[in-house]
């Protein structure tokens, strides 16, 4: 399918990302820091689909925006969160924050121009995936290639699960 | 201009696959238009239908037969007053109905009515559709935490907890049935194994149905049926529906998510949960009863035979008429009820019409694929109103219990042996 | 807001190990105002998360001070009053004060005005279950039951209507025996409602005895042993549901049932799920009383003799009767006067009331409404 406005819709969602970012961690009301973090996984989603990876932003979705996220409401909701809000949030530490940030940002964007094996990625062409098999892709490679890795993973997850399941378990 | 509208139409494939932006749009307006339009036929057909079963008439005045009864519902609801709670956040007490609805509605872009008739053809359609529905479930939690009270809260997290535990159920099922889409043998009991290349899109999953010239609701008999009753259970749960609706029925202690919304706000809770049910019976229909297939393509194929299954939405809508006439006649006689007859006579009359419409060749025929999808979801809409109607309620602790403990280790039971039978 | 740990204070909790998500126990209200108290009956609960600790109900919101009334109007005048209890079955409350004073004046109904009785009486104890059936169905979640009876019920209500002119209240008795003979037709029309509801009994059980999510939501829920129904003073179709053979009609006979061919359904684990087949086979036995009964009416007088001005001698009498809800009974005491000195309503519902609390405990929130459903209260009985 031929791509449609793509620098326009790059702009808006990595705006978009941004901008929910800075809401995360700028909002008082822990429920509007998670709902800014759903609208900033759910832009994330919107590239991962113009990077032609349509399998990866429907799982971003369905678990991360989905099933994560509604997660984390849970557990801020059933938090007494009126206290966390009278909290002092900042320090008002605005001009070092600044120049921590500037600092930081040099160095990263020194780093990645310094770097040769970026240069020579940046000269290669995007390898244009066919994006009707990209979930096969991923199954094949899932599956094939990553086979232990994606046990291990699942074991883990299993671990993790019946940790807190026996955590929060009460004597009956 | 006129070049890029009529190009479309030669073409065969979606709109959205075609790229023809403006033939989208009408998709997506006639989609809108055609959920809105089942939303308030489904508001009737529901305390119609559940009267009668409950040896009453339902609506009766309003309009003949209670016919203009949802209309009157919506200007009800649009005109009462808007209240919000003292001390919600007002925010999110104002976007959580719209996150529910966009949800509910924007997982019609995918259904699919016909070969190309849907708004686009993704690859990933029924990943989308799940993930879309999913992210309803964000709405509902918080509709009960803008309401600022205890009961709401505790009602839209056990509204969401059970959404999201049917999800899995949910999930499993239509994997199974994703499993079958790569198998090459036609029949019921395939033979040719798989070829490693099944598919997510819900047009495609059709086309496999299609080839595979069975319904993946009788393939592998009893698999197909198994992993299309786990479905059938767990989209009941996850519409928050009879008998799974203990988190809004109102003999329990806790009120549903919705009880701080009034008026129009309400009117869209109630808005996308028919859009959702209609969502998730497109989703069962696509994937197990062959979507926009007519039956019986290769018992009953020839000619002959497709000209009588084209017969049945022209036949559908002439006895539809015949039952309002019949109606009409029976109305009683006195001068009050002259205009509620009247305009039976008059619903009967546009019904007759619809139906001799449906009978010209040309419309027959591209009507096919759009009446069989339509008629196979309303029958599910029935068994939802049937449902709804004679079970009791589960209780919360019991509701969970099935969830986990009935439908999971099922669906994944019937997902390893379809997955070993179909290696075969 | 009121201070409802004042109530509880006499509950005690057990020990349990503390984690830091442990929910705080709960105080909760179930007002008077709730679809599913069937009346103004106010609970207070004492939860830890979903499970009840322990119950306190509060009642008196529907008392009319009916005994204090019945010490000032003549006994007669005092019948139509005696409906108002156990508005439900009103027949049967007729009843029983209307045996409890002929016992105290030392006369008896003639025979026929027995057999009137009975057949009303079982007529009310069916109409009574079926109130009870749709409206418990109902709290339960299963909405379509409550119509299904509520339609079958009229046909009694037609009945009691043609005899004596009232629905629900209907005052069919008086002291001695029936005002009105019964009218043309009556037993045609009985015999015609028995055929009437027989199958529609079996639609019931249909509906629900089998139901999964039915026997789900009533085995194991609000458990109540013999031993404890014994001790409460439960009785009706709790006690016998518990394994009790206990019937007022077979142990005391009263009326003409001693003349009747009946049984008495008794379950084994005291369960909800065994007072709703304790009911339902109930039913079936009033059927049977009735198709009995409505062939064998003798013939006769309806009315003994009586004096018009009613002076009971000195003395004090209880007389008891197996009302659809358990044993309702009446402890009048006479001075000699036209009026009672004191008239003391023994209610079936009250009594079960009080065990509530024990059926309730450990059970979850959801349960509650099931298990008062299942008691089959009436608020105006409760309370007089």
């Amino acid at each position: 399918m031929a791509p449609v406005a793509t620098p326009f819709f790059f702009y808006f969602l990595s705006g978009l990302a941004l901008v929910s970012g800075i809401l995360v961690i700028t909002r008082k009301n822990p429920v509007h820091s998670a709902l800014a973090l759903i609208l900033t996984l759910l832009a994330l989603a919107g590239i991962y689909l113009m990077l032609y990876a349509p399998f990866v932003a429907g799982v971003q979705i369905i678990l991360y925006a989905g099933g994560i996220m509604v997660l984390f409401l849970f557990v801020i909701m059933l938090v007494d969160v009126g206290r966390a809000e009278k909290e002092r949030q900042f320090n008002k530490q605005w001009l070092v924050a600044i120049a921590a940030t500037l600092g930081l940002g040099i160095l990263f964007v020194k780093v990645f121009t310094a770097s040769k094996t970026l240069a020579e990625l940046l000269k290669r062409p995007l390898a244009q995936l066919p994006e009707t098999s990209n979930t096969q892709q991923v199954g094949f490679s899932l599956y094939g290639q990553y086979m232990l890795a994606f046990e291990i993973a699942s074991l883990l997850l299993l671990v993790a699960i019946v940790g807190a399941v026996v955590m929060a378990k009460k004597r009956i | 201009m006129l070049d890029y509208i009529t190009s479309y139409l030669k073409s065969d494939a979606t709109p959205g696959a075609a790229g023809n932006m403006l033939w989208a749009f009408i998709y997506i307006m006639l989609i809108f238009l055609g959920l809105s339009i089942a939303v308030i036929a489904m508001n009737w057909l529901e305390r119609k239908i559940l009267a009668h079963m409950q040896v009453r008439l339902g609506p009766m005045r309003v309009g003949p037969h209670g016919l203009l009864q949802p209309i009157a519902d919506a200007i009800k609801l649009l005109i009462k007053e808007d209240i919000m709670p003292a001390e919600a956040d007002k925010a999110v007490f104002w976007m959580a109905p719209l996150i529910v609805v966009t949800a509910a509605f924007t997982t019609f872009i995918v259904v699919p009515f016909g070969p190309q008739h849907a708004v686009t053809d993704m690859n990933i359609g029924i990943l989308f559709m799940l993930g879309v529905s999913s992210l309803g479930v964000l709405g509902i939690v918080m509709a009960g935490w803008a309401s600022n009270s205890h009961y709401p809260l505790i009602g839209a997290l056990r509204s969401s907890a059970q959404m999201v535990s049917y999800e899995v159920a949910m999930g499993l099922a239509v994997v199974s049935a994703v499993l079958m889409t790569s198998l090459h043998g036609a029949g019921i009991y395939a033979t040719g194994g798989s070829n490693g290349m099944g598919t997510l899109s819900m047009i495609e999953i059709v086309k496999a149905q299609q080839e595979q010239q069975t319904w993946f609701a009788f393939k592998f008999f009893p698999l197909g049926l198994m992993a299309m009753f786990v479905f059938a259970v767990a989209m009941v749960a996850e519409t928050n529906r009879a008998p799974f609706d203990l988190p809004e029925a109102e003999s329990e202690l806790t009120a549903g998510f919705h009880t701080e919304y009034s008026g129009f706000r309400w009117s869209l809770f109630f808005l996308a949960e028919y859009s959702a049910m209609i969502a998730v019976s497109s989703i069962l229909v696509t994937l197990w009863l062959g979507g926009w297939l007519r039956p019986f393509p290769n018992l009953l194929n020839g000619p002959t035979w497709d000209l009588v299954f084209s017969l049945f939405p022209g036949l559908m809508f002439l006895a539809l008429a015949g039952l309002t006439f019949y109606s009409t006649a029976r109305m009683p006689k006195m001068r009050y009820f002259r205009v509620q007859t009247l305009g039976l006579a008059g619903f009967g009359a546009l019904l007759g019409l619809i139906g001799l419409i449906l009978f010209i060749p040309p419309v027959r025929d591209r009507i096919q694929d759009i009446y069989w999808f339509v008629a196979k979801v309303a029958v599910f809409m029935y068994l939802y109103i049937w449902y709804r109607g004679t079970f009791p309620r589960y209780r919360f602790d019991q509701l969970m219990k099935v969830g986990w403990k009935v439908l999971l280790p099922m669906g994944l039971g019937v997902l390893i042996v379809t997955a070993i039978v179909g290696v075969l | 807001m009121t201070d409802n740990s004042k109530y509880l204070s006499h509950l005690e909790l057990g020990e349990r190990d503390e984690t830091f998500l442990d929910s705080n126990e709960l105080i909760i209200n179930m007002g008077p105002q709730h679809p599913a108290t069937h009346g103004v009956l106010r609970v207070i609960l004492k939860l830890d998360g979903e499970k009840v600790l322990g119950t306190e109900c509060v009642i008196g919101y529907l008392h009319r001070g009916v005994e204090k009334i019945a010490e000032n109007r003549t006994y007669a005048m005092f019948n139509p009053y005696v409906d108002r209890m156990d508005y439900v079955a009103a027949v049967s409350n007729g009843l029983g004060y209307c045996e409890a004073v002929e016992k105290l004046l030392n006369v008896e109904a003639p025979p026929r005005a027995k057999y009137i009785r009975v057949i009303l009486t079982e007529l009310n104890r069916i109409a009574s279950h079926q109130l009870w059936l749709g409206t418990h169905a109902l709290d339960i979640g299963a909405i379509t039951p409550l119509f299904y009876t509520f339609r079958d019920r009229e046909e009694i209500l037609k009945i009691f209507e043609k005899y004596c002119g009232a629905r629900l209240t209907t005052h069919a008795f008086r002291i001695g025996g029936c005002q009105y003979e019964t009218y043309d037709g009556f037993e045609r029309d009985v015999k015609k409602f028995v055929d009437f509801v027989t199958p529609k009994i079996d639609e019931y059980e249909e509906l629900l005895t089998t139901n999964r999510i039915w026997v789900e939501r009533t085995k194991g829920v609000g458990t109540i042993s013999d031993k404890d129904c014994i001790a409460l003073g439960v009785t009706g179709p709790v006690l016998r549901a518990s394994g009790v053979k206990w019937d007022i009609r077979k142990a005391l006979p009263y009326a003409a049932y001693s003349e009747m061919d009946f049984e008495i359904p008794t379950g084994q684990n005291g369960d909800t799920y065994d007072r709703y087949l304790v009911r339902m086979a109930e039913m079936r036995q009033s059927l049977r009383i009735i198709s009995q009964a409505v062939e064998k009416i003798p013939e006769g007088p309806i009315m003994a003799k009586i004096p018009k001005v009613l002076k009971p001698p000195v003395g004090e009498i209880y007389h008891s009767i197996e009302a659809p809800k358990g044993e309702l009974g009446y402890f009048v005491v006479s001075d000699g006067s036209t009026q009672p000195y004191r008239l003391r309503v023994r209610p079936p519902s009250f009594v079960n009331l009080q065990a509530l609390d024990l059926m309730v405990r450990g059970q979850l929130v959801a349960d509650v409404i099931a298990v008062i459903g299942t008691l089959d209260i009436v608020l105006g009985e409760v309370d007089r």
